[in-house]
């Protein structure tokens, strides 16, 4: 008996501790409503240093809360779907690509962030109105491994017209523009380059060059790519679309540090994500999201992000650390599109890509 | 009785329907056409019949694969048994994108098969099929070995006495006996097929997706809802008709058992043939479900200087690191196994609640019973419970984010969220491992007990504890282990920010360079490590036998 007896105590331990929630809801302190706490809610790939959160906690005297929901997509759709009674007070990571969305879906409280002068025009996308404030960027391109194309005697590919010579027939694997954001950003770039009009014909080319189509940028990078150390070398496409901060990602934690990264960036076949933040409408501590909002454009939070997320600082006087500036490239023309114009077409695009590509 | 119903209304239902509400229905109009744009679309029709006959041919796989291995874990003694049960169980809880960097390293390129004889799997059916298999041959062998090892051999050795030949006895007694658990069995790994999502993600490349897949990209890449509504509900139908399909068959076959204690049935092989099914069915658990897992142990050791310790060093290294994103392996295997019990402990009361109430609703033999519509509402119950499994977990979660957003009931940012949903997903085996059993108890022992002046407590406590202890026991490991590798909803949900194992291990995979990659690896070894752990303690506990075996 003594077994089942322990699980039934365990269960209705459990039970217990239910209803004892549902009473502690019914008193209405869940986290944000306490103007102590400010929360932030974001995707999963936010990070920060710890020391850094905490520096914010002391100065501001407010407690920052996180919530993390999904990839970046899928955290956009749960702010809309949630807006009449948003989960926190401000939202980090939403992109050029689904801006327009959350914009028409009214999410966000204009707020003009401290420090918003030192940010390039190109990335401030809403510049008038204030409702987001940009955060940071990072270019999807290209990448290629280095060995391969010693090895083969051949130069790297450097634009997306590159990409359709001969010489490169078969050495591209991409991932599903339908189901991974790198794969909609590299799609999005050959639309900026070859317009409305050209791109179909563009990817009918690079499907006759032997293109590869994976569904997830894990499979792409670690498992095809032949330059990921993931991959222990043994994937055969020296050809991939990643991120232009990959190469310093690949040279991290190694020792002694290689003269150069194994990869490298196409910087002809760049596409720019810039990443925005917002108070969120309904929020129910707007002065500590104003707080936290001027913090994440603070040069302090700016100059942490670059080895936390992987992406480059929005401000132009935060210092980006060594890591990025020797093994990783400088993207001057990347590819763009208006925010309007991707949200009006991004559906259609993904499926007329879908039948043109996958069938 | 009340409390089952009260979790599924509140935390299945409501959310479900809100969500699949906002879809259908345009400023309160319904709009119905809409089923019939989505239904005319070629594409949802390719899609709904790959998803169909991909479950259908996963399952046939499965039983073929995995009924040796329950009828060898069920009767026969070897050394190494119960470590070996464990270890089944564990791609049961491996996230799947684990468990698809482990098969692309099989069956991809430059994989095994590929060195070896120039043999590719990966975007094909088949290396979804074998995945598929892979992650259900513990379903099979553990609900359907659970019965047969208290299946008393003596009656299959009566009908011999008789006359019947070893197939005839066997088809005539024993087979009708495991009957529902075959079926149950089938039924759940349908129901997992069905809405398969990580596996055809990762393994099947772009031109397969299943209905799930679809759903997910009509949720939360498109934020279609009318299409996704269309498409939940659509799965909701396949998956009612299903459960109908199975109640209809168990009704027939359902019969009295005489079960024994599950000691007394196991023997060593005797005979060129058991030594045969016994070897056989070692070498397919060991091609199908041990190399898998061994290339990640592999992988995990395999530093940037040869094999050594170097990824688990810098997991180490990295829980005091100055980031968020690290995440100490100590914290997220804390976080997982206090989701799991908690989950566990959640399943088991909800789930043991909804199987007695179900045993005693079945009219007893010899009385009028209940009145035919009670029956039938329960019944409907019964299929309610595993609808949880064919639903698909992003429109839960997007549910729960929008029906669970006001005191008292605020959980989107709430601890219990991540239980809550975890035993969603664990009361439908908690359910359909111990109905076949509590049915089977001959219901005489009960009224007699009953007779004798036992409240219906002291009947539940005396008559039919003691026979359910052991699919209590394996109920409760199902529930552990799924929630421990539980990642669909612990994902989709918002969360505090507590990863879990299989979190922080999806986590680390999305990131270029080789530490993360190997400290990915290092972690799943963890989570394999200490799922086989927790299922082999949970076999170890003690059960009593003095009983009435």
């Amino acid at each position: 008996m003594s077994t089942t007896s322990r699980i039934t105590a365990a269960a209705l331990a459990a039970a217990a501790g239910m209803t004892a929630l549902a009473g502690c809801g019914s008193s209405g302190t869940s986290g944000s409503a306490d103007a102590k706490t400010v929360t932030l809610v974001s995707h999963d790939s936010f990070n920060a240093s710890k020391s850094v959160l905490a520096a914010f906690e002391k100065e501001s005297g407010y407690k920052v809360k996180m919530i993390k929901g999904g990839d970046a997509g899928e955290a956009v759709n749960k702010a809309i779907l949630s807006k009449d009674n948003p989960q926190g007070d401000v939202f980090f990571g939403i992109d050029n690509a689904l801006l327009s969305r959350g914009l028409n879906a009214g999410l966000f409280t204009p707020y003009k962030a401290q420090g918003l002068d030192s940010v390039p025009a190109d990335l401030q996308l809403d510049k008038d109105a204030h409702r987001v404030t940009p955060l940071d960027y990072g270019d999807i391109c290209v990448n290629y491994d280095r060995a391969y194309f010693t090895e083969h005697k051949l130069t790297p590919p450097q634009s997306f017209d590159d990409l359709l010579k001969p010489q490169y027939k078969g050495l591209l694997v991409t991932e599903n523009s339908a189901t991974s954001s790198p794969g909609l950003a590299f799609q999005l770039g050959t639309i900026a380059s070859h317009g409305e009009a050209g791109w179909s014909d563009y990817w009918k080319k690079l499907k006759a060059n032997g293109v590869e189509v994976v569904n997830s940028w894990e499979q792409a990078y670690n498992e095809r790519f032949s330059g990921s150390a993931a991959g222990k070398g043994k994937g055969d496409k020296p050809l991939v679309v990643s991120y232009a901060s990959s190469p310093p990602a690949e040279v991290m934690g190694k020792t002694p540090a290689p003269k150069e990264a194994p990869t490298g960036v196409a910087t002809g076949t760049c596409f720019r994500q810039i990443e925005f933040g917002g108070l969120l409408k309904g929020a129910k501590n707007e002065k500590g999201g104003k707080a936290l909002l001027d913090f994440l454009l603070s040069k302090k939070f700016q100059e942490d992000m670059p080895l936390q997320m992987f992406v480059n600082p929005a401000r132009k006087d935060a210092k980006v650390p060594e890591l990025f500036t020797r093994y990783g490239a400088t993207i001057d023309k990347p590819a763009t599109l208006a925010p309007e114009t991707i949200n009006k077409n991004r559906d259609q695009w993904i499926k007329q890509w879908s039948s043109l590509v996958l069938k | 009785m009340a409390l089952p119903l009260v979790f599924f209304a509140l935390f299945f239902a409501y959310p479900v329907v809100e969500i699949v509400g906002r879809g259908v229905k345009d400023g309160g109009q319904w709009q119905l056409g809409r089923f019939g744009a989505v239904l005319s679309d070629p594409d949802i029709l390719h899609v709904l019949w790959f998803t169909l006959w991909q479950a259908a041919a996963s399952t046939v796989l499965t039983l073929v694969v995995a009924l040796p291995g329950a009828y060898v874990f069920a009767r026969f003694d070897f050394p190494g048994k119960q470590l070996l049960r464990a270890a089944v169980a564990v791609p049961f809880v491996l996230p799947t994108v684990v468990v698809g960097a482990a098969f692309l390293a099989l069956v991809g390129r430059g994989g095994l098969l590929d060195e070896l004889w120039g043999v590719r799997l990966d975007t094909s059916v088949w290396a979804i099929l074998l995945a598929h298999v892979f992650f259900n041959y513990a379903v099979v062998v553990r609900t359907v070995g659970g019965l047969w090892a208290q299946l008393d051999p003596r009656q299959e050795e009566a009908a011999r006495v008789l006359g019947a030949g070893r197939f005839a006895a066997w088809r005539k007694v024993t087979l009708p006996a495991l009957g529902p658990a075959v079926a149950a069995a089938a039924l759940m790994v349908f129901l997992f097929t069905f809405t398969s999502f990580g596996v055809v993600q990762i393994l099947g490349g772009p031109t397969f997706s299943t209905l799930e897949v679809e759903i997910y990209r009509q949720t939360a890449d498109f934020l279609d809802l009318p299409t996704a509504a269309v498409l939940t509900v659509i799965q909701f139908a396949a998956v009612l008709g299903l459960l109908a399909l199975h109640a209809w068959t168990v009704r027939r076959r359902e019969s009295t058992l005489r079960l024994v204690d599950a000691s007394l049935t196991t023997r060593r092989p005797h005979g060129p043939g058991q030594w045969a099914l016994l070897w056989g069915t070692l070498a397919v658990i060991a091609v199908l479900l041990v190399l898998p897992l061994a290339v990640l142990v592999e992988r995990s050791f395999a530093g940037p200087d040869g094999y050594g310790l170097a990824f688990y060093e810098t997991l180490r290294s990295a829980a005091s690191a100055d980031s968020t994103f690290a995440v100490a392996p100590l914290d997220a295997l804390w976080n997982s196994l206090a989701y799991g019990a908690a989950a566990t402990a959640i399943a088991l009361l909800v789930g043991g609640l909804a199987a007695a109430a179900l045993t005693r609703s079945r009219p007893e033999p010899g009385t009028s019973g209940r009145t035919p519509a009670i029956t039938r509402l329960l019944r409907g119950f019964d299929g309610l419970l595993m609808l949880p499994l064919g639903v698909s977990a992003v429109t839960v979660g997007f549910g729960f984010l929008i029906s669970l957003d006001k005191p008292p009931l605020d959980l989107r940012s709430s601890w219990w969220l991540v239980p809550l949903a975890q035993a969603l997903v664990g009361v439908p085996f908690v359910v359909r491992t111990m109905l076949p059993v509590l049915r089977s108890v001959d219901s005489r022992l009960r009224e007699a007990a009953a007779v004798l002046g036992a409240s219906p407590w002291q009947v539940w406590r005396e008559v039919d504890l003691p026979m359910v202890r052991r699919a209590l026991l394996i109920a409760a490991g199902f529930a552990f282990a799924v929630s421990l590798g539980e990642f669909g909803a612990t994902v989709f949900i918002a969360r505090p920010d507590q990863p879990t194992l299989p979190v922080a291990v999806t986590r680390l995979l999305s990131r270029a360079g080789e530490f993360n990659y190997g400290q990915a690896m290092a972690l799943s070894t963890i989570l394999m490590v200490v799922c086989a752990a927790a299922l082999l303690a949970l076999e170890r506990l003690p059960i009593d036998h003095s009983g009435e075996f």
